[in-house]
């Protein structure tokens, strides 16, 4: 029997931690998001760390976990606010390497904040318009010399932007300062902008912050909605567990910036692990 | 919303059209000499009002070297005026300002160009300290060349022995320009400029820069690269305010490099600050008036300038008064009634 060669292959095999849970009738759709082993260190803090999710094509899953878990810094490594450390994102099987926030979002990544940061100073409308950026293909002398393919694209634009904000209720506003809207309205409105970049991935990040339960039941059904009518697949971080637990397929808690646990949302709320992260270890004595 | 796009085109155009036929009719009735002398000066700066405006208003950010694209706009406006004129005998004056104007907006658009690049990347005020740097150094570099046209080429030095023809004088700057700018073509610049910016700001593009100005994170967040569209604001300023230089060069005899310094820009920072950040028929208004205002203070001789701030500060009250903006919003029924669909939503 030859010796074994001592070298830097001399490691032990470990398995790939799975991170296949997508519903079944995405089985053979690739997957809208793929992220492996994403891990990212602020200074010496390793904020995110080995973050393995799939999220099929038309899924909806949710990111939860206490505050402080790393949820939003997940967010912020799929959009490319931060550079990951460590890792891989693929889009849609696309890697995601050495591409910015503009050119993720051309890639199909679509997100909302926890803020709200709307234009505050233009209309509902010039906000959902912002939002069809990618498709709005005219440039700067067609807009100052007013050729018809202006008109053309902005006649199209005005069409779909009340296409778009009649989902949420909002068509009746369009003249209105984003800024004037009350708060309720500014959400559905950022989800409205997101969705015109036309994505095959919608992240949310708190869409039912601040909302009383009625908005939060209108919203749990306008994200349905979505997803049916677009065939995209959402990603939402959220607090609100009913909402979670009632639309979520796949969930997936985060706890210092490490899954701890992922599953339907019946698994989930039986982990020992998500219990005991979210209300404590039982005192043993 | 289109009606109320319309309405603000039909204001400002209308404000400037009547402006404009109001002067052409004085000019033969009774107008004094200094107020004609001013009018192409007041239409260059309106066309520099209006343009930092876009960078200020629209783009947000600050530039504090907006004379320095006038400069190198004017500089460019008198050597192709004069190469025009004595190296291709070019007697045309429409030509050769059109054509002197068309330059100087190119070559200040590729100064914007050169300093939007690199600097637009940054996140802060650092555009304004570049600028500021801009400007200074475009004066002390036009303070030490000398530029002749001899036969059909053009000769740079760096020395004073230059064949031919002196069209740049070092510190001197350009000299004997032939004076070939007439208040319609200033008239036609504002115009111009005015079409460029309100097309602009009500097109795609200038949303989008808007967007980039509101909130940087959720313009990239939906595809908006924000260094493009602030640079094409900032370039396309540049190019306007070269215009102005070209079109102010060749309005006056003799003009050095020190006209266009640091006070320059502050004074078209104060047209834009005082006009109403992003209000482009402010900017009008407050270009002509300020620059009007410092001739008619004459009578204060030493006090001028004295006076001159003392006015400004006045304004600046009373704009800023409850008052005084009731007493606008009484005449003004429409705008009342935006404030209270504001106060409605809130």
């Amino acid at each position: 029997m030859p010796k074994k060669v001592q070298s830097i292959n001399d490691s032990p095999l470990v398995n790939m931690p799975s991170s296949s849970y997508i519903p079944q009738r995405d089985l053979y759709k690739t997957p809208a998001l793929e992220t492996h082993h994403l891990g990212v260190d602020f200074g010496g803090l390793r904020a995110v760390d080995d973050f393995n999710l799939t999220i099929g094509a038309t899924e909806i899953a949710g990111l939860i976990g206490p505050n402080g878990a790393g949820k939003t810094t997940v967010f912020n490594l799929l959009t490319k606010v931060y550079e990951p450390t460590t890792g891989t994102i693929l889009i849609k099987g696309i890697d995601t390497h050495n591409k910015n926030t503009v050119q993720l979002n051309k890639l199909g990544v679509a997100r909302t904040f926890q803020n709200i940061p709307l234009f505050d100073n233009l209309t509902v409308e010039e906000n959902v318009k912002l939002g069809m950026h990618n498709s709005t293909g005219y440039d700067m002398m067609t807009g100052i010399l007013r050729l018809p393919k202006y008109w053309k694209q902005e006649k199209a634009a005005h069409d779909r932007a009340l296409e778009l904000l009649s989902i949420f209720d909002l068509q009746d506003k369009a003249d209105w300062k984003a800024g004037s809207l009350p708060y309720g309205a500014q959400r559905r409105l950022e989800i409205v902008r997101a969705l015109a970049t036309d994505p095959c991935l919608l992240l949310l990040d708190e869409p039912a912050a601040g909302m009383n339960p009625s908005e939060t039941s209108e919203l749990m059904e306008n994200i349905v909605k979505i997803r049916d009518t677009f065939q995209i697949a959402i990603l939402l971080i959220e607090h609100d567990m009913n909402l979670v637990m009632g639309i979520c397929e796949g969930i997936c808690v985060l706890n210092f910036g490490k899954i701890i646990a992922k599953g339907t949302p019946d698994e989930i709320q039986a982990t020992p692990a998500v219990i005991e992260a979210y209300l404590g270890r039982k005192k043993e004595d | 919303m289109k009606k109320k796009i319309l309405r603000s085109y039909l204001i400002t155009f209308g404000m400037v059209i009547v402006a404009f036929i109001f002067c052409q009719y004085f000019q033969g009735h009774g107008m004094s000499r200094t107020l004609k002398g001013q009018l192409i000066p007041i239409c260059a700066y309106i066309v520099m009002a209006l343009s930092l405006n876009l960078v200020v208003g629209v783009s947000g950010e600050l530039s504090l070297g907006h004379a320095g694209f006038m400069s190198v706009g004017a500089f460019t406006g008198v050597i192709i005026s004069g190469w025009l004129l004595n190296g291709f005998g070019v007697e045309s004056t429409v030509m050769r300002l059109l054509l002197g104007i068309l330059g100087g907006g190119l070559t200040a658009g590729i100064a914007g160009f050169l300093i939007g690049i690199p600097v637009l990347r940054l996140r802060g005020d650092y555009l304004a300290i570049v600028t500021l740097a801009f400007g200074e150094i475009i004066r002390n570099i036009i303070n030490c060349i000398w530029i002749s046209v001899d036969g059909k080429s053009l000769h740079f030095a760096v020395t004073n022995n230059v064949p031919g023809t002196v069209l740049v004088n070092g510190p001197q700057g350009a000299v004997k320009v032939a004076r070939i700018a007439t208040f319609p073509a200033g008239f036609v610049l504002v115009l111009f400029t005015l079409v460029v910016i309100l097309n602009l700001v009500n097109s795609h593009p200038g949303r989008a820069i808007m967007a980039a100005r509101d909130n940087r994170i959720a313009a990239e967040s939906v595809g908006i690269s924000v260094l493009k569209y602030k640079t094409m604001a900032f370039v396309t300023s540049a190019v306007l305010a070269g215009m102005a230089g070209a079109l102010y060069g060749l309005s006056i005899s003799t003009f050095d490099p020190s006209k266009f310094d640091f006070n320059t820009s502050i004074n078209i920072l104060v047209f834009v600050v005082l006009g109403g950040i992003g209000n482009m028929s402010g900017s009008i208004i407050a270009a002509a008036v300020l620059t009007i205002l410092p001739e008619k203070l004459r009578a204060f001789s030493d006090y001028r300038m004295l006076a001159y701030a003392i006015v400004l500060i006045l304004v600046m009250i009373a704009t800023n008064s409850a008052q005084v903006r009731g007493l606008i919003a009484k005449f003004a029924p429409k705008k009342k009634s935006a404030v209270k669909g504001d106060d409605g939503n809130a």
